[in-house]
């Protein structure tokens, strides 16, 4: 009998990418389970429409023998309908599906994808997580709060059926090329607002290699908690200038203010562990991924962060008009020495 | 120190404030060559007199006030007595003024007159110059005479060879060269400089020594690939490239001929492999972090990786700074992943209490943390190396730290300095200190038993070695210094 997986959220850009290539495997049986239809092709991939937040999700589980669940319906920004439902999909989805995996014979093993969120971010902070370490500053708001949420009832999962191998992957920022997220509508502003006096450390993760890790933990068992990030970080002055965009320094007191004005121009919701993510940086060792599993990330952040900037327009200080610029100075500079 | 003295309580006097005139056994004995004891027991027994018949006071002063005249007055430039508060060079002065007076008062002691105010009264005002000089000079005498078999007593030993009268005296000497060195500038030469400013920067730069040992082509490159953020950095967010091009320029001129540092026992540095450095703070602001990087990188070429405290990476710029020249945070997890990867570390384990310590309490180390530094060296297996730096408590002499202030900014103290912040930000300028760093011979934690790192005892034992190490060195190097600016 072929191994059934089900697959949450592959309606999104992640999700369907990780379920096409899963099913390509035949001995699997991937299903896919969403609230909205798929946009993207899923290949191999059966569909079912079915929400996470409603018990039903229980009765497929049930119906086609699960074996594997791999949980990637988290939202990572409100998006248009608001934070209560992102809140709502995130925790109250992930208790309901875990609530009814935990009912099901047939399951062993639970793969959830989780964030770098979780760590926090505050000035305390060491230059690297590891997995064992926990945040330094709690998070009390959006996203973060969620994802330590779904961590613990995961845990609890985990308490209740010793039996199911729990993986979670704590996955860093994606980047790369027609990546679509809030880091990334962030960065391609025209003018970057930013907090001046802090330069973060931005730890970024190929999506190819996001679901390189996904699957390799889908297709056999490693339990435990694993950071997935490329090794090296980038700052977020070297980001802004790779994508050429001037940046506005802004007194750390106006964050709250700024974040106010973004989202009223829905350019993105920035709760406060948002902002000091991109204040004091974050970065995590993934020493612990590397050594188990012998897949390294084959992108490192800064070649992840060069593939978005060639498929996105140049900003207004783009490397053409840097060199043009300098140019001048430099034939200007040379006149003085002579004369 | 005090470890082996006993001390009997409630022998004499309050508990644990000593006699009143004197500093306690135990006061004494846990503050070697702490100079405030004279200073501090001289208010008081100033205070204390006022009551007594002062026939008597006048009597006991007659036969000690004139060895110290004669002293003070003739040695106006020379090392200066560890209790006055004003220079020689101010007091010369003043004594000639107060001369007058003490010729129309027969009865009055020949004394030295401090106060500037009381000088102009003593020369004007007739009505005074019967009574109240008298008085005040009998005070004086007095503290003076008290004072002095103290000092004898506390021993030459145990008192850091300068003082704070000698060093201001040092600076006013400079100031005055200074301001003679302004007078004779070439004006005409700085109009020259005024009509080809860009010439005159990069003139300038030359002479200053931030040569960049590369023509206007590289420096453009270097502008593009900083621009176009084609740079790396490590993981901590250290940025090689800066920091080698722009920050130790910078640096070294400042050590090399502001602070003239000399280097001793460099050798005790590993040129391969890791070692945890460990060095006394002080200087109000953590200047002595930048120049150690400095010096060890001209020296041997390594980069000193600095662990810092919260406030740093809490503070704007500091942060950003401190990330790129290889800053990052003291706690166990980085100490232990920079030790792994082959780094040379500094620490700085006194933190923010040597950092802001009182100018009266200079040279003197403070706790040592909890020894976290000990235990990740231990677990590394990597060798302690003591520092000793001596000039970095003058260039901003703490005076005093505002307490509600640094409350309200949310600092650890409010530095208050004879420049700082009356001058705003020329006070900012570090006085011209001589520094010495001395590198100590390392301290191997290697051949320490397995699970040594989780033992406190074995941790305590090797932080007060370390710490007894850079004391000892310090002590030993300000008996050998002639002075703290030159």
């Amino acid at each position: 009998m072929a191994r059934v997986i089900l697959v949450t959220g592959v309606a999104r850009d992640l999700g369907a990418r990780f379920a096409r290539a899963l099913a390509e495997d035949e001995t699997l049986d991937v299903i896919g389970v969403d609230v909205t239809p798929p946009r993207h092709d899923l290949g191999q991939v059966s569909f079912v429409r079915a929400d996470i937040r409603n018990p039903v999700i229980g009765k497929v589980i049930k119906a086609r023998a699960v074996e594997t669940v791999v949980h990637m319906a988290i939202v990572a920004s409100p998006g248009r309908a608001g934070r209560s439902s992102m809140k709502e999909i995130n925790v109250i989805g992930t208790m309901q599906l875990l609530a009814a995996c935990q009912k099901a014979d047939s399951f062993r093993k639970l793969v959830v994808q989780s964030s770098v969120s979780v760590y926090g971010a505050s000035p305390r902070d060491p230059a690297k997580f590891t997995e064992d370490m926990s945040p330094r500053a709690q998070p009390r708001t959006g996203f973060a709060k969620d994802a330590l949420e779904i961590e613990s009832y995961v845990r609890g999962l985990g308490r209740r059926r010793p039996d199911v191998a729990v993986t979670t992957l704590r996955l860093a920022n994606l980047m790369g090329a027609g990546v679509d997220s809030q880091l990334s509508r962030f960065l391609s502003l025209p003018v970057v607002p930013r907090v001046m006096g802090y330069d973060a450390r931005l730890q970024f993760l190929h999506p190819s290699d996001a679901i390189a890790a996904l699957l390799e933990v889908t297709r056999h068992t490693y339990r435990g908690t694993y950071n997935v990030a490329a090794p090296d970080v980038v700052s977020l002055t070297q980001a802004l200038r790779l994508m050429g965009r001037p940046a506005v320094g802004l007194p750390q007191q106006c964050g709250p203010m700024i974040a106010g004005m973004l989202r009223q121009a829905r350019l993105g919701d920035w709760s406060s562990d948002q902002i000091a993510a991109l204040t004091y940086g974050r970065a995590m060792d993934t020493t612990r991924f590397v050594t188990t599993t012998g897949l390294a990330p084959r992108f490192t952040s800064r070649e992840a962060l060069e593939e978005f900037v060639s498929v996105s327009a140049p900003g207004l200080l783009s490397a053409q008009r840097v060199d043009q610029a300098l140019t001048s100075v430099s034939s200007l500079l040379e006149g003085v020495r002579r004369g | 120190m005090a470890d082996a003295e006993i001390i009997q309580l409630g022998s004499s006097g309050r508990a644990g404030r000593g006699s009143g005139t004197t500093p306690s056994a135990a006061a004494r004995g846990l503050a070697p060559g702490k100079r405030s004891a004279g200073g501090g027991s001289a208010g008081r027994s100033k205070s204390g007199n006022r009551s007594r018949p002062r026939g008597s006071a006048a009597v006991r002063q007659a036969e000690p006030v004139e060895p110290i005249e004669p002293v003070d007055a003739s040695d106006p430039g020379g090392v200066a007595d560890p209790d006055e508060e004003f220079g020689p060079g101010q007091e010369s002065d003043l004594t000639q003024e107060a001369d007058p007076a003490q010729e129309a008062g027969p009865e009055q002691p020949a004394t030295v007159i401090e106060d500037p105010i009381e000088a102009a009264e003593l020369g004007t005002d007739p009505a005074i110059e019967s009574d109240p000089p008298a008085d005040q000079s009998e005070d004086r005498a007095e503290n003076q005479a008290e004072d002095h078999p103290e000092d004898q007593d506390q021993g030459a030993a145990t008192e850091p060879p300068d003082n704070p009268g000698g060093a201001l005296n040092e600076l006013a000497a400079l100031l005055r060269t200074a301001l003679a060195q302004l007078q004779n500038l070439p004006v005409d030469q700085f109009k020259d400089l005024g009509r080809d400013p860009l010439k005159t920067v990069l003139q300038l730069a030359a002479t200053l020594g931030v040569d960049w040992q590369e023509s206007i082509e590289e420096i453009v490159e270097f502008t593009r690939s900083r621009l176009s953020g084609q740079y790396a950095i490590d993981e901590f967010g250290f940025d090689p490239e800066f920091t080698t091009k722009v920050f130790l320029p910078i640096m070294r001129p400042l050590a090399q001929h502001w602070f003239r540092v000399e280097v001793r026992g460099i050798e005790n540095v590993p040129t391969t492999g890791s070692a945890l450095l460990v060095s006394n703070h002080a200087g109000t602001l953590p200047i002595d972090g930048l120049v150690l990087h400095s010096v060890v990188y001209d020296e041997i070429g390594r980069h000193v990786r600095m662990l810092g405290a919260d406030l740093i990476f809490k503070t704007p710029y500091s942060h950003d700074f401190a990330r790129r020249t290889g800053t990052t945070l003291a706690c166990q997890e980085d100490a232990e992943r920079l030790l792994a990867s082959d780094h040379l570390v500094a620490v700085f384990p006194e933190g923010f209490k040597g950092l802001g310590k009182p100018y009266a309490d200079r040279y003197k180390l403070q706790r040592f943390g909890r020894g976290g530094f000990v235990s990740a060296a231990v677990r590394a297996q990597v060798p302690l190396v003591p520092i000793s730096i001596v000039g970095s408590e003058e260039i901003y002499p703490l005076i005093a730290s505002a307490p509600t202030l640094a409350r309200a900014l949310g600092a650890p103290y409010f530095p208050i300095t004879p420049l700082f912040p009356w001058f705003g930000l020329l006070g900012l300028v570090p006085l011209p200190s001589k520094w010495i760093i001395q590198f100590g011979e390392a301290i191997t934690t290697d051949e320490l038993p397995p699970g040594a790192a989780d033992d406190p005892m074995v941790v305590f034992n090797v932080t007060d070695q370390v710490r007894e190490t850079i004391q000892q060195s310090l002590y030993a190097m300000l008996m050998q210094r002639r002075s703290a600016f030159f």
